[in-house]
């Protein structure tokens, strides 16, 4: 990974917005290197799309410093909007156009040549599948096929970086799958992604750095290996006595893990070697309803920085 | 099976990699800062393409079916009993000409700046994705109502082609009501931008500008008859309203309606008000509206 300062495509120094007395984004600080994929993970209302608006220059900060691509996005917003792709959480598609014109209308709000634009877009058409549709209105698209066409819509102007604001909520297994192997590719050619989400699968498959933020502040920052290694346990035992025997039981169980979570529907027990403690539980005369013993995920880490699950 | 055809659809997707040299050597940033205005024209005007069958027949059949109901339907019982002094000393439809043209131009002016902008801020959200490009509100605003002034000048030619395939103008006289027709549209579809930027709730905007605003003002605006043939009560609408300031214009230049040179200065000047007031107006709802 590039550490190296003259790397760093996006610089924020106790960056805060408020809306009121309603602190958004509480004072981070955090840089995005070239050719990293970022993530910033957190449940709704963590502040990632503040932030992301904020990078992508269409909202002002209320305090603190950052700089994308060397400049202030608060004076000069055009320029940078110039070099970067936005996905935002909604598709904001023309719905009366078709998916070629949806390209070609883009392209020129970038200033870009008429020729240089149609030979793009029949890359970007095999690039987001959508060859087949290119006649077609977006209104008649599914939901994964207009996904891929607004992440394909950010990639017209080849930016520096692309910004993925929550890039497959509402999607199925499917489309969520070709879309990540999509995102991988540009991965893989040194684009710089910048993604937010709250889907702890998605964050460990795209990135290699996060950012974990509840309520505006960052709880933790590392890769999403690092981040399991430093805040929880190798193993989760997950184990089910009934939601009336669950905390009843737990203080017996504490004793046989590293850490535990009583949450309403079930008992989380941290240890290297979930396998044992499980025997350990069977040993003592506990007979859960059910046991699954299962790798830590980002999930537990979210859990243990804030106590409280991602998805609520 | 679900995974198979995962799998199955993933191997369709081409191998290829992207081309890439990257936005710092592709985009001309000055181009794009300096040109945005015109790419939102040519972005709205390839999105009208999409519709020329039906503007057309629309620009067409408006005038067609208003001038055979009023001007020679409703014209035919005026004519009777106004006798030789007609109405303003001119036949109905001569006198009702000025008045539809300048009304078809407010009201085409009207809808290209305040559908798209509710399109574009409420519906589908697409003025945020202009805005994530080098484009700022200004420039939204300025491509959305240039756009449309150039829909308002080919109905204004269609309209006018058919007044005068009626008789209803003597082109070679009443020309220059076109270019007052469409002032008084530029200057009032200034402010309809601004209002529908304004304008959070879509559905109480489109019922307030129906109902509050294109009846009353094409009714009391002295569009099918002298303004001062109302009460003095319901003239006062008509004095407001861009429309009849557009069509006493209209029948001064198109048939040598009489007003005095301080009534035509304050037409002028009541217009321009509204465009200098209107932009200033729209450009401050584009640029709240896209960083709120």
């Amino acid at each position: 990974m590039p550490t190296e300062k003259s790397d760093e495509l996006i610089t924020a120094k106790g960056l805060s917005k408020l809306y009121g007395d309603f602190v958004a984004v509480n004072g981070i600080d955090f840089s995005v290197h070239k050719g990293e994929s970022f993530g910033f993970l957190g449940p709704n209302g963590a502040g990632k799309s503040t932030i992301m608006r904020i990078i992508a220059a269409t909202l002002t900060r209320t305090s603190g410093e950052i700089t994308v691509l060397g400049k202030d996005p608060a004076d000069r917003g055009p320029e940078i909007r110039a070099h970067l792709g936005v996905v935002p959480q909604q598709d904001n598609l023309d719905q009366a156009l078709s998916v070629t014109d949806n390209l070609y209308i883009y392209g020129r709000y970038f200033g870009l040549s008429r020729k240089f634009i149609n030979a793009k877009i029949e890359e970007l058409l095999d690039f987001a599948q959508l060859t087949e549709k290119r006649d077609a209105k977006v209104e008649m698209l599914s939901g994964g096929m207009k996904r891929r066409l607004t992440i394909a819509r950010a990639l017209i102007s080849e930016p520096e970086i692309l910004m993925l604001d929550e890039p497959t909520t509402g999607l199925d297994p499917q489309a969520r799958h070709i879309l990540w192997d999509r995102l991988f590719r540009l991965k893989e050619q040194g684009v710089t992604l910048l993604i937010t989400t709250h889907y702890m699968d998605e964050a460990e498959q795209l990135c290699d750095r996060l950012m974990v933020l509840d309520k505006g502040s960052i709880m933790a920052e590392d890769s999403p290996a690092g981040l399991i290694k430093k805040y929880v346990t190798k193993e989760v035992l997950e184990v089910r006595f009934g939601s009336e025997r669950n905390a009843e039981v737990s203080e017996q169980l504490g004793a046989l893990c590293a850490r535990i979570e009583v949450l309403p529907d079930r008992i989380l027990m941290y240890a290297d070697d979930a396998e044992k403690v499980l025997e350990e539980i069977h040993k003592s005369g506990l007979h859960p309803v059910t046991s699954l013993v299962r790798r830590s995920s980002l999930e537990d880490v979210f859990l243990r920085l804030t106590g409280r699950t991602l998805v609520e | 099976m679900s995974n198979l055809s995962n799998l199955s659809n993933l191997r369709k997707g081409s191998n290829k990699t992207l081309t890439r040299q990257g936005s710092l050597i592709v985009v001309d940033v000055d181009r794009a800062i300096r040109l945005g205005t015109l790419f939102v024209v040519e972005a709205r005007l390839r999105t009208m393409a999409k519709w020329i069958l039906s503007l057309l027949t629309s620009s067409l059949l408006n005038p067609f079916f208003y001038l055979m109901s009023l001007g020679i339907g409703v014209g035919t019982f005026i004519n009777a009993r106004a006798g030789t002094a007609g109405i303003d000393g001119e036949k109905y439809i001569v006198f009702l000409a000025p008045a539809l043209l300048a009304a078809v131009a407010i009201q085409d002016f009207m809808s290209e700046v305040t559908f798209p902008v509710l399109q574009g801020f409420k519906w589908d959200k697409t003025y945020f994705a202009m805005n994530a490009t080098p484009l700022g509100g200004r420039q939204i605003a300025l491509g959305t109502y240039f756009s449309s002034a150039l829909r308002t000048i080919g109905s204004i030619l269609i309209y006018f082609a058919v007044l005068v395939a009626f008789g209803a103008v003597q082109p070679g006289r009443a020309w220059p009501m076109m270019l007052t027709s469409f002032y008084a549209a530029a200057c009032f579809a200034a402010v309809m931008l601004a209002a529908a930027a304004a304008s959070e709730n879509d559905d109480l905007f489109l019922n307030l500008m129906g109902r509050l605003l294109i009846m009353p003002l094409f009714l009391f605006s002295g569009t099918f008859y002298p303004l001062t043939s109302m009460p003095i009560v319901l003239q006062a609408i008509g004095w407001i309203s861009p429309l009849w300031h557009s069509t006493e214009l209209g029948r001064w230049v198109s048939y040598g309606h009489h007003i005095s040179g301080t009534m035509i200065f304050i037409h002028f000047a009541y217009l321009a008000a509204m465009l200098v007031g209107g932009l200033l107006w729209a450009f401050n709802r584009f640029e709240y509206r896209l960083s709120k």
